[in-house]
């Protein structure tokens, strides 16, 4: 048997607020299905499950409110031989359902949990911040060359080559990517990009973007936008807010040159991109204009130094150098 | 469809990539990224919604004519009369 739990969906949440049920008692579920919706301070997640069996007994009613870690159902584990071969679930009866808050009450919430989270991070993380600035001529050039033969649906944004270059980075600095957990560093195979998006209606959430650097650019383009759209429409999952192990912050659409971001625990760095501008830039002695962005780097000096973000930011930089390899 | 049809689905997708907005007050000669809280993702969605629902795709060389509500009225109707 295996407990399924109120999962963690950030640094500082302490409870959350079982709204819906999709699965019930006799339904199997696989690894990676949804089964329930959770109310947080970042609003209602779509949480998944990491146990493949048949759900045995729910334990939690909608409208509850428990602790992170409370047991909310107990799962059947499924044998080795059922988990290789998934079963099609029973049809469903409609899932019972509470009403998630909205509005102020949300917002009132989520502010309170980014406060706590930027409170947290400023005391206990030494940070310290670096910036360059990258020529970014054969980024666009190339990008204006890739969207005139693609489909809008299929365009790339600069910020997608961003993202997909501090990916690649972090496997020469592999210790960017990590958590900083019980006074120690861990660091993270996988690389889950936090893409810090803002809501609509205030507030910021910061989503996991899985494995970005084993996606092509086009699936990392497709991902996301995904995920940006998800965000704002509230149809989060539960993994994107529990595992990003570095966060991107862009505030280029808001036209600000340069972003020195503040670190979200328990990760350990945060990169930040902004607005693309044209600006002199000294080619072999010959001053010509060139698009360029400020790249920055907040890292926690307990887990890296200076030495090491620099060689990071200068990875980024070479990176997008070569757009056609990214 | 007539400048006025157009301008009414140019406003309604603007409806549904920036939901929080008072369209009545969107002026039709300044770009839409100085008038509404929107970024990179949400124009390209907006882009997206103008093919999927005029059936224009438009070229990224031509985003900058129709940044505005006027010119992307324009846009549209002279690529729809092209076609017609």
């Amino acid at each position: 048997m295996a407990e399924f739990r109120m999962p963690l969906l950030g640094a500082d949440m302490t409870a959350g607020r079982l709204v819906t049920w999709y699965k019930q008692p006799g339904d199997t579920v696989q690894r990676g299905d949804i089964i329930a919706e959770v109310d947080t301070d970042k609003g209602a997640i779509d949480v998944e499950v990491f146990t493949s069996g048949v759900l045995e007994k729910i334990l939690v009613q909608p409208g509850e409110k428990v602790p992170v870690g409370t047991p909310l159902a107990v799962i059947r584990e499924a044998a080795p031989a059922e988990q290789a071969a998934p079963q099609p679930a029973a049809p469903s009866p409609a899932p019972l359902a509470a009403t998630a808050p909205a509005g102020p009450e949300r917002d009132v919430r989520m502010r309170q949990a980014i406060a706590a989270a930027v409170t947290r991070s400023k005391r206990e993380i030494p940070h310290f911040y670096l910036a360059t600035t990258i020529d970014l001529q054969h980024a666009t050039t190339w990008l204006g060359e890739q969207n005139a033969t693609r489909p809008v649906s299929d365009r790339f944004l600069i910020g997608v080559l961003f993202l997909k270059a501090v990916a690649l980075a972090l496997r020469d600095v592999p210790e960017l990517n990590a958590r900083w957990e019980g006074g120690r560093v861990a660091r993270s195979e996988a690389i889950h990009i936090g893409v810090a998006t803002f809501l609509r209606d205030g507030g910021l959430i910061a989503p996991a973007l899985h494995d970005a650097d084993g996606q092509s650019l086009a699936d990392l383009m497709r991902s996301f936008r995904d995920l940006v759209n998800r965000t704002r429409a509230g149809e989060l999952r539960s993994s994107e807010l529990s595992d990003p192990t570095i966060t991107v912050t862009s505030l280029g659409d808001r036209g600000v040159e340069a972003v020195f971001g503040v670190i979200y625990p328990p990760q350990v760095a945060i990169v930040g991109f902004g607005r693309v501008v044209e600006r002199p830039w000294s080619v072999n002695g010959q001053l010509v204009t060139r698009p360029v962005v400020t790249a920055t780097l907040s890292a926690d000096h307990r887990v890296t130094d200076g030495h090491r973000g620099a060689l990071f930011l200068a990875a980024v930089d070479a990176l997008l150098q070569e757009p056609g390899r990214l | 469809m007539t400048p006025q049809e157009i301008e009414s689905a140019v406003l309604r997708i603007l409806g549904t990539i920036a939901p929080e907005a008072d369209l009545t007050r969107l002026k039709p000669d300044v770009p839409f990224r100085d008038q509404l809280d929107i970024d990179s993702i949400d124009l390209l969605n907006f882009f997206i919604a103008v093919d999927k629902e005029l059936h224009v795709e438009i070229p990224e060389t031509d985003y900058p004519k129709v940044a505005t509500l006027k010119g992307c009225v324009q846009y549209v109707a002279s690529a729809l009369a092209v076609r017609a």
